[in-house]
């Protein structure tokens, strides 16, 4: 007989992780058609390429036995799918190749592969690309360039370990400015010009460095959540907050701050909020603790965003998020049927966690002396073999 | 005459690789993940820190019959000081350069928990010769360490070996890899490295015993 070893929660359900998995990937599909329909070859090249390393790495660390699960069960395939949405198109293909053998190796490998890693994988593949390739990372090319089916932008092409090419004598040559490469947020943050709403929503209008379009994930956010295949308080949580702080710092002092829908539709907060965050292995799995663990991502998001060095925090606040989930989890356990909140304050005692009775008092409280278990008295010792001993 | 040379080589080897301070022991992590930036730092920092483990152990060993027994380690430390002192002084009339890149790193040699280890441990209780011999094989491991840090980290962040430039111009350095998180991914993965090594030899080691009784 073999006994296979899972994680934990052992519920019968008719769905498996690779059904769950699958779903996801097939909701992805067409925001991704959508970012290649928006940045062309490039963005083909670098999706194909970044997924190809994630599933080669899952292939080597389960093929040596370090890491559980199995690679037909699509998982890698999300990681990598939603690295390279979250990288900009132009990232050079072998630092791609590197960031997808980071998130699989460190973010999931490491920590015993499928269910057992402790930050989204994806995330941790991005924030090593980004401590180690800061300026490739940041180098976006506005969207719907024309010609973009034909050609790559040059800055894929980069020779192992070399440093990508100047996108911007190339956008000079498509008589476009330098400037327009940057992303909405950095655009506010480092020259105070705000990005119009519907510009942001759909990602429609030409020659915008933007992201996935967000009104698109949020749709197939929508089905996934109909679906049960994420859960919506943890989407709900994080643009709830992040739109609250937002709408308040901007009611506070609206010259100061940007409009809380600038907020909510720039930069990645949409794709991590549905697709990151949710991430099962890494987010609570009570009902209070998601709402704790979204506001928390959302609040982060926004601090980051407005107070630092960086233009965009979505990526740090949900790492900051997993790492609080054990933490968020222990102290949103739900109240066990039969025991009221009132009652465990009264009744914090040693030994007597689970009164079910008010008169109920545990063998240690009433003295009583538990006696000596002698189950191991005859064990055989190390060296012998029990068939071997003498009689 | 044959036993003592086995001995004595055990005793070196047992620093360089069975105890390994920076691979097995896991000691001395503050110079080993501060100084590793470039393989020239991890060599000096390596080559500084055995010589003060060599003349600290020698002279703890030759004063260990009259060190009373409560105030060693103010000894030690005051032996050890010495040392560190007057290597402090010798790189920087050698290489300034090199003294401002490995900083206070140099002074907190002092304060390294192998050398006050081995001389606790080792020197102590040995004459003089064999102790040196110890201490000369735990300054090679931590040098091995610390080098098999500063090259990896030096290759992927500047793409240079000794201050040697490897891959041309256009190289796209690492940067991650001279921040601290760096030292830090780069330790764990020759740790990784070395525990999967150290499993495999068991696990054969383990079949090759466990054989006979099968049979």
């Amino acid at each position: 007989m073999t006994i296979e070893i899972r994680s934990a929660p052992h519920i019968k359900s008719t769905t498996s992780v690779e059904q769950i998995m699958r779903h996801v990937v097939w909701s992805l599909l067409p925001v991704c058609a959508f970012y290649v329909y928006q940045y062309g070859l490039s963005a083909l090249a670098s999706m194909v390429v970044v997924t190809a390393s994630c599933l080669a790495t899952e292939r080597l660390f389960v093929k040596t036995g370090t890491q559980s699960g199995d690679i037909r069960d699509f998982s890698a395939v999300i990681t990598g799918l939603l690295l390279a949405l979250s990288l900009p198109p132009g990232f050079p293909l072998w630092m791609g190749v590197v960031a997808g053998f980071v998130a699989i190796a460190m973010g999931k490998a490491l920590f015993g592969g499928i269910g057992f890693n402790v930050f989204n994988p994806a995330l941790v593949g991005r924030a090593f690309a980004q401590a180690a390739f800061p300026q490739a990372i940041a180098s976006y090319t506005p969207s719907f360039l024309p010609g973009r089916f034909y050609e790559m932008i040059p800055s894929s092409m980069a020779f192992p370990l070399m440093q990508p090419a100047d996108v911007s004598e190339w956008l000079k040559l498509k008589h476009l400015d330098a400037l327009a490469g940057a992303t909405p947020l950095a655009k506010w943050k480092f020259e105070g010009v705000l990005a119009s709403a519907e510009e942001l929503v759909t990602s429609l209008s030409g020659h915008m460095a933007v992201g996935p379009s967000p009104a698109l994930i949020l749709v197939c956010g929508i089905y996934l959540a109909f679906r049960r295949h994420l859960d919506w308080r943890i989407p709900a949580a994080i643009l709830g907050c992040a739109g609250l702080t937002a709408w308040l710092l901007f009611a506070f002092s609206p010259e100061r701050y940007p409009n809380p829908f600038f907020m909510l539709f720039s930069g990645g907060l949409i794709l991590g909020a549905i697709y990151m965050a949710t991430d099962m292995a890494t987010s609570p799995v009570t009902p209070k603790g998601m709402w704790v663990y979204g506001a928390l991502i959302g609040l982060l998001t926004v601090v980051i965003r407005y107070y630092s060095g960086l233009p965009e925090g979505v990526m740090y606040a949900i790492l900051l998020g997993n790492a609080a989930t054990p933490l968020i989890e222990k102290i949103t356990q739900p109240t066990p049927f039969g025991k009221s909140a009132l009652a465990r304050l009264g009744q914090a005692k040693r030994g007597a966690s689970y009164a079910l009775h008010p008169g109920y008092i545990s063998r240690e409280d009433a003295g009583a002396v538990t006696p000596k278990k002698r189950f191991l008295r005859n064990k055989p010792k190390p060296n012998e073999r029990p068939g071997e001993r003498e009689p | 005459m044959a036993q003592p040379t086995v001995n004595t080589w055990e005793e070196f080897m047992e620093g360089v690789w069975r105890q390994n301070p920076v691979f097995v022991m896991v000691l001395g992590m503050c110079p080993t993940l501060a100084v590793t930036v470039s393989a020239m730092n991890a060599l000096s920092m390596g080559v500084a820190t055995t010589f003060v483990l060599i003349c600290s152990c020698a002279l703890v060993s030759l004063t260990r019959r009259f060190t009373p027994k409560e105030v060693r380690i103010a000894v030690y430390i005051v032996i050890i000081a010495t040392f560190v002192t007057a290597v402090d002084y010798a790189i920087q009339a050698i290489s300034l350069a090199l003294y401002d890149a490995l900083g206070a790193f140099i002074q907190l040699i002092v304060v390294n928990c192998i050398i006050l280890g081995r001389a606790e441990a080792h020197a102590a209780k040995n004459p003089p010769l064999p102790a040196m011999i110890n201490a000369a094989g735990m300054g090679l491991g931590f040098t091995i360490g610390l080098l098999a840090l500063g090259t990896v980290r030096e290759i992927f962040g500047a793409g240079s070996l000794f201050g040697f430039t490897l891959f041309g111009e256009g190289f796209q350095p690492w940067v991650v890899m001279v921040l601290p998180p760096g030292g830090f991914f780069v330790l764990g993965s020759w740790l990784l490295l070395f525990a999967a090594l150290e499993r495999r030899k068991q696990r054969k080691l383990a079949e090759v015993q466990g054989a006979p009784k099968n049979v």
